[in-house]
């Protein structure tokens, strides 16, 4: 398949159709959240929750793992998967966070700094970060 | 006849509305971003629109992944605020204008914009946070709103050419409704942000300022950009700013900037916010 013309940016899962495909039942177990008597099946048990949606094995463990950059390279994406850290009772602030292996508090005090700048961050050979 | 007197431009952040929701408005954090609003808040009680046609997107609450309308126009008589899992915003019911949408619907898709219509929707932090930041804490908004939702999650989300045209196509359909209305469009969305993976919190106010800059009067080469420079440069969800071009695209060629804002950061995202109106009206 031709290299799709976002696959040099740096840090960054673009939920296109095909990620959709791949995430569709993931995201749809995320969205499940959205009704309280889900959220309270879910937080009761997770594995059995989990095991009623036609997910794979792998989408189970990441979400078991709350690891969202693994999720999202199974297809999840952030705004589906927001239902689960909501869940949790995280912020966005802070889910963001832990995708970027920052602190919360590093995390935060880049924001209040101006963000992540664009300078070595548009472009994978040019990346550093921070 | 039914007349485009004006376009306002705002980020819709969900963390703007819970300070508002919250009482937070006059913390250190918020003061900033609310202070960009006095403006507009003002300037709203002497336009009195009567109704506003405002774009903004779904964030995975109305629309789950089994439908993911690329352009969708509300066209029910009410749509409740949404609940997006820590129960819904304090705000009032959303009440719409189903006679116009219904007429901008048939102008619209005769005119080659093919929409999906829909009769019931609950709406999201993507239409009511605008809302909030323009009205404040009112009973009742105090005019009709059609939410015009815009595909932004599933990639790739319209042009912004496409946007742009839309826009156009809009306001024929818009000043072609017999009753005499003031009609405000309203582009939400945006700005630079990305709320995921390991480059999550990239701010680009270079390419924010640019944007500002050029939706004003050079909307026809902005409407050019194609997407790969706004996932680039202003993020993955930075790429919500096509809906902007809709209001543009509404507006006379000729508009005046009544006011512009710009603030680092609200959560996650860079805030942007323009007052246009059309000059000679
Ligand atoms: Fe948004």
């Amino acid at each position: 398949m031709s290299k799709k013309p976002y696959h040099d940016i740096p840090g960054t899962t673009i939920f296109d159709p095909a990620m959709a495909l791949m995430g569709y039942h993931l995201n749809q177990f995320a969205i499940s959240l959205m009704k309280a008597e889900n959220r309270d099946k879910f937080k009761a048990n997770e594995r059995a929750y989990l095991d009623e949606w036609e997910m794979s094995e792998e989408q189970k463990q990441a979400v078991l793992a709350r690891d969202y950059n693994w999720m999202m390279s199974l297809g999840g994406n952030v705004y589906f998967l927001a239902k689960i850290f909501s869940t949790d009772g995280l912020s966005f602030q802070v889910a963001a966070a832990s995708m970027t292996g920052m602190t919360q508090e590093e995390y935060a005090q880049m924001m209040l700094d101006g963000g992540r700048k664009p300078e070595g961050n548009l472009y994978k050979q040019e990346q550093h970060n921070g | 006849m039914a007349k485009i007197t004006a376009g306002v431009a705002t980020s819709h952040v969900p963390a703007i509305g819970a300070a508002i929701d919250l009482g937070k408005t006059e913390q250190p954090y918020w003061q900033p971003v609310f202070k960009g609003y006095e403006y507009v808040k003002q300037w709203i009680k002497e336009q009195k629109p009567d109704v506003i046609f405002l774009v903004y997107n779904d964030h995975a609450t109305a629309f789950d992944m089994n439908f993911i309308p690329t352009f969708a126009i509300g066209c029910a008589p009410e749509f409740k605020p949404a609940d997006e899992g820590w129960g819904a915003r304090p705000v009032p019911t959303v009440k719409g204008h189903p006679p116009l949408a219904a007429h901008i619907t048939q102008s619209l898709i005769q005119d080659n914009f093919d929409l999906t219509v829909i009769n019931k929707m609950d709406v999201d932090h993507g239409l009511t946070v605008p809302l909030s930041l323009v009205f404040g804490q009112v009973e009742e908004w105090p005019c009709l709103i059609i939410p015009f939702a815009v595909n932004v999650v599933l990639y790739p989300p319209p042009s912004g050419q496409r946007c742009y045209d839309l826009g156009k196509a809009l306001r024929k359909a818009i000043e072609s409704f017999p009753e005499d209305l003031n009609v405000q469009v309203w582009g939400t969305g945006g700005m630079s942000h990305q709320l995921q993976g390991p480059r999550a919190g990239l701010i680009n106010q270079a390419f924010d300022n640019d944007f500002l800059e050029r939706i004003v009067d050079k909307a026809d080469e902005l409407a050019q950009v194609p997407h790969i420079n706004y996932v680039r440069e202003a993020g993955s969800e930075g790429i919500e700013l096509v809906m902007w071009l809709i209001m543009r695209g509404a507006l006379n060629d000729d508009v005046e900037l009544k006011h512009r804002f710009y603030h680092v950061p609200a959560s996650n995202t860079a805030v942007g916010h323009l007052v246009l109106e059309n000059k000679g009206d």
